[in-house]
């Protein structure tokens, strides 16, 4: 899957999507809010690259391969 | 494979809930007889009304043909993504646009989550990898991975690694591996909706090899992937034929991105008539509440599940997504008074 990856804002807040990758800002999150509730972020919220994650037993790691690793 | 036609019917198309209750009563309950096709069907076709005295029924099947204790495991995705697979259901294809990428998880990491299990009071830690079969490279990373675990922690270690040879089932029966799982997924005459890129006869091979080795088989599926009640009472009875000493059950939860991304998820009654009919169908097997489960029941279905004919759950997350905190199902069975099966049980 293809997201946009963009440059993060200024001041590092998350302006992407953790769950689809679109801009936060956008309309229709509201199946993100409810898929996340038992989903590991898929998207860096910075840039929306594809995060690598793996998920064990008790937590989650996500890694972005530009702005590094989020653990649960 | 036999099905009943002793049907009767008290309107149109449902069987009358008192017979087929009475009958699993008598056949399942008192003789340990699990039912037929047929007679799943009939179970899988009750009304909303009977649902609380199926439950009952399914538990005390449960409760007397395999105790009250019940079976906890923690698993963990070795190898992430990037199948070569097609299985619909599934985010780890990499012939789909989902978002799940591939990953490797190394072998200390693998020590830890073990750990980490075991300290919940499971007695199973199952790994596995998005394969189609293992290579040399994947035999090589689970040999080190079991080894290291079995080193560090008591904990029974089974595998889920799709499609093995003979000489693979062998190698994982001697590294220790002493369960393995590999899910027919749905109903022969299903699976063809399913997967395209092999065989329900090739997971029925590799099932077969695997109890040739002497490890314990572990085989169920997903319900809810749009198959008919017909298709899932096929699927129960299949799975009795096979006899497995457990069957994990899990429930589509559309993973977005996938050709399944879009079916609706099932309702709760449908998924907890299902688990009813299957440990009716399995009276002595080992039945695992899997994936699916929080979305499609909530915290009150895994309760009532419990009490329907339960007597495994998976805690924690699963394979890549999350689960319900471990503690929350742990505290529910000590709530049910239902124990935990101790090491020296399964070993």
């Amino acid at each position: 899957m293809s997201a946009p990856v963009q440059e993060p804002a200024a001041d590092g807040a998350a302006q992407f999507c953790d769950q689809c990758g679109e801009p936060s800002a956008a309309a229709g999150h509201d199946r993100c809010a409810v898929r996340r509730t038992l989903e590991p972020p898929r998207f860096c919220p910075q840039c929306a690259r594809r995060m690598v994650v793996q998920v064990d037993p008790f937590g989650w790691k996500a890694r972005c391969s530009r702005h590094g690793e989020t653990t649960s | 494979m036999s099905i009943s036609t002793t049907s009767t019917s008290d309107r149109a198309g449902q069987p009358a809930a008192g017979n087929i209750l009475a009958t699993a009563r008598e056949q399942v309950l008192e003789r340990g007889e699990g039912l037929d096709q047929g007679q799943v069907l009939q179970v899988l076709q009750l009304p909303d009304e009977s649902l609380d005295d199926l439950l009952a029924l399914a538990h005390d099947v449960r409760m007397r043909w395999c105790g009250p204790e019940v079976e906890v495991e923690g698993i963990i995705s070795l190898k992430t993504g990037g199948c070569p697979e097609d299985c619909h259901f599934c985010s780890q294809s990499g012939l789909f646009a989902s978002p799940v990428r591939a990953a490797w998880l190394d072998v200390p990491m693998l020590v830890e989550a073990a750990k980490q299990t075991a300290k919940t009071g499971a007695t199973e830690f199952c790994i596995v990898a998005a394969v189609r079969g293992p290579d040399e490279r994947l035999m090589s990373q689970v040999a080190a991975g079991v080894a290291a675990i079995k080193d560090a922690v008591d904990i029974n270690v089974a595998c889920s690694l799709g499609m093995l040879s003979e000489e693979q089932v062998t190698r994982l029966a001697e590294m220790g591996v002493h369960r393995y799982n590999h899910n027919l997924e749905t109903a022969k005459s299903y699976f063809t909706n399913v997967v395209t890129t092999h065989t329900w006869e090739e997971r029925w091979e590799t099932l077969r090899l695997v109890r040739e080795a002497g490890m314990e088989v572990c085989c169920g599926g997903i319900v809810g992937m749009g198959e008919s009640l017909e298709q899932r009472a096929e699927f129960a009875a299949q799975l009795a034929e096979l006899t497995p000493d457990e069957v994990p059950l899990n429930f589509l939860n559309p993973r977005p991105g996938t050709p399944f991304g879009d079916l609706e998820q099932m309702s709760g009654p449908d998924a907890l008539r299902t688990v009813a009919a299957f440990r009716l169908a399995m009276p002595r097997t080992v039945l695992r509440f899997a994936g699916g489960r929080e979305i499609t029941l909530g915290d009150l279905g895994a309760r009532q599940g419990l009490l329907g004919g339960i007597n495994a759950v998976i805690v924690g997350n699963y394979l890549t997504t999350l689960g319900r905190p471990a503690e929350s199902d742990i505290d529910l069975l000590g709530e049910l008074q239902m124990p935990i099966k101790a090491l020296n049980e399964t070993l």
